[in-house]
């Protein structure tokens, strides 16, 4: 269930207290995000929407340990990340997180399979564990039968599946999904849409995606939008509340 | 290495840069070595050079002569164990271009006092007894196909009108001391002097002096140098490794020459490689920034960009150093004894390959801090 009232109990997966994010450019304090709070549990799926700027891709980031807030705290499966040092939270990624890009971002010189092994190559995992994994990983994704060809040999479609086995081949606590049919066509974006389901309702994944396509937002099961780094509940909400802010 | 398979994939990525990145750091180890070899050649005789022996020319220099009379007068010198003496012959075997030293000896001293150039007993008694007798070191024989027996003619014009010295090859010595000189063609002084006209005989070109024990070099050296001081010859005694160092400046100051070219090679494989890299790791900005994103740490990501271009360098510099070892018998060959012999020895070939690593390292660092400092966020938005 998703909160973004602060009105939650202690056992949500993912708890944002009052976070705020400011940038400086220019000599110009930019405030991104204003005092958030929200509340995920394990296996919910958030849709986050909301107009260029309006700091959904900072949320992400900060929840992916990509980057720190300004103020304000996070904490993961019991894990507070807002205070943990570069190398602590690279660390920490590694374990909990799992990312899926936009344009997939896979390394083109290596094929499906390597790219895929990629998260494991930091575990203790042995090479015939790691094959096992990949080739599991690639199964959901259905491209069993594609494991050696390079990014250059596949469709978007089949890129972004890829990217999908990389994100879930080390069992991440969540996934984070940015904009993940932004770079495709409909088909291609309702077979993805559709893999992503069923990595919520088949393997109870927990998935937070950014995006601004209200297609692609009604398939999760709560969209939360975001304006001017304010955090409003939408979706099937019927009322949007507004989030955070207020001690 | 798990991690192998991922730093030789992003090597090939760009095979036309990597050849061109391979062939400059093999070029510039090419050149390396072989400027390494022949700082080596021109030294190698200061750092053989007996530290218990001294030399003495003539003051004016050493192309002019000493009187075989100081032979007495320098034995007796407290300090000096044996003396003998030597001259230029400048002979010309078959064609100018089949340059080799050949030295006047004096038989009665010279295994004395030049202990280790090792000949056989039989050969130096067969030579001691043969009149027109010859020595010829063993690179000298391998390099004209000489065997003892042999008749080896040479025409010289220095002492007199030009004539043929005819001689018989009646020994082949060795050098004791590795990578020491096997290259000379050695004469007996009483053929010698009978044979060149009156006016210049009893002249020796230098003495080689033999001490009891290095430490009295100095004083050796100066009581020489006044026994002489006045006369009409005076001389200039210095030690062996210090005549050698002299005799190699003559040539000009060939350490500072190669010194620059070495330096100058250093910093334009460093910047030419520093670039490559620089290039190599602005085109994979956003794939840096997703190694970082899903785990990799900072200093893996320093590690990889370090270990491209070490293994570039290596790969680099063990064809340079490969190439090297191909060419420089061939060029050694080819410079028919103007230079001292051209050897690569091992510990050459280990300073190459530090050269490599040094700048492999080097080359890479600048661009591994970068990427290390990389911040996910910041590269994900320029993707």
């Amino acid at each position: 269930m998703i909160r973004v009232d602060r009105r939650s109990d202690s056992s949500s997966l993912i708890r944002v207290r009052g976070i705020n994010k400011t940038y400086s450019r220019g000599g110009e304090k930019i405030q991104v995000l204003q005092g958030l709070n929200l509340d995920v549990d394990k296996g919910d799926f958030v849709a986050f929407m909301g107009p260029s700027g309006s700091g959904k891709t900072t949320l992400l980031n900060l929840l992916g340990g990509l980057d720190v807030p300004s103020a304000g705290s996070i904490t993961v499966d019991g894990d507070e990340i807002t205070h943990m040092s570069a190398s602590k939270l690279t660390h920490w990624r590694a374990r909990h997180v799992g990312f899926i890009f936009q344009m997939y971002n896979l390394i083109p010189v290596l094929t499906a399979y390597q790219n895929v092994e990629l998260p494991l190559l930091l575990t203790k995992l042995s090479k015939s564990e790691r094959r096992s994994h990949v080739e599991t990983a690639l199964g959901v994704v259905g491209l069993a039968d594609r494991m050696n060809h390079y990014p250059r040999q596949l469709s978007g479609g089949q890129e972004q599946r890829v990217t999908i086995a990389r994100a879930i081949v080390s069992d991440p606590t969540f996934l984070l999904c940015d904009e993940p049919t932004g770079d495709l066509d409909r088909k291609s974006a309702d077979e993805i849409m559709a893999l992503i389901d069923e990595l919520v309702g088949k393997y109870n994944k927990t998935i937070l995606m950014v995006t601004h396509d209200a297609l692609v937002a009604a398939r999760a099961h709560t969209t939360l939008h975001l304006d001017k780094g304010v955090l409003i509940e939408g979706g099937k909400s019927a009322q949007p509340v507004l989030a955070g802010g207020a001690a | 290495m798990k991690y192998s398979r991922l730093i030789f994939a992003n090597l090939f990525r760009k095979k036309v840069r990597l050849i061109l990145t391979v062939g400059s750091f093999a070029v510039a180890l090419f050149l390396f070595t072989f400027l390494a070899v022949v700082k080596s050649a021109f030294s190698r005789g200061t750092e053989l050079a007996g530290a218990d022996r001294l030399v003495v020319i003539n003051r004016a220099g050493l192309i002019q002569t000493i009187p075989l009379a100081y032979y007495d007068k320098i034995l007796r010198i407290p300090g000096v164990k044996a003396v003998t003496h030597n001259n230029w012959f400048g002979g010309v075997y078959q064609d100018e271009k089949n340059f080799f030293p050949q030295f006047v000896i004096d038989m009665d001293n010279q295994r004395q006092v030049m202990t280790e150039m090792k000949i056989p007993d039989d050969q130096w008694k067969t030579f001691v007894n043969d009149r027109q007798g010859a020595i010829a070191g063993a690179t000298l024989a391998k390099r004209f196909g000489w065997k003892v027996g042999d008749r080896i003619p040479l025409k010289n014009a220095l002492y007199g009108p030009t004539s043929t010295w005819e001689f018989n090859l009646d020994g082949i010595y060795k050098n004791d001391h590795p990578g020491g000189d096997e290259s000379q063609f050695w004469l007996q002084w009483k053929y010698f002097d009978e044979s060149i006209p009156a006016g210049i005989k009893g002249l020796v070109g230098w003495y080689v002096v033999k001490l009891d024990s290095p430490d009295d070099a100095v004083r050796v050296a100066k009581a020489i140098d006044t026994e002489f001081a006045n006369s009409s010859t005076e001389t200039k005694t210095e030690t062996e490794s210090a005549f050698q160092a002299g005799f190699a400046k003559q040539l000009g100051n060939i350490e500072l020459l190669i010194l620059t070219i070495g330096g100058v090679v250093f910093f334009t494989l460093l910047l030419v490689t520093g670039n490559t890299m620089a290039i190599s790791v602005r085109e994979r900005t956003g794939e840096l920034a997703v190694l970082k994103a899903i785990g990799f740490t900072d200093r893996f990501v320093l590690f990889f960009v370090l270990a491209e271009s070490l293994v570039i360098a290596l790969i680099g510099g063990l064809i340079g150093l490969g190439l090297a070892m191909l060419a420089i018998p061939v060029v050694g060959a080819a410079l028919n004894g103007f230079l001292p012999t051209l050897i690569l020895s091992a510990a050459m070939l280990s300073a190459g390959l530090g050269f490599a690593v040094l700048v492999g390292a080097a080359s890479g660092l600048l661009p591994g801090l970068g990427a290390m400092r990389l911040r996910v966020v910041d590269a994900l938005r320029r993707v």
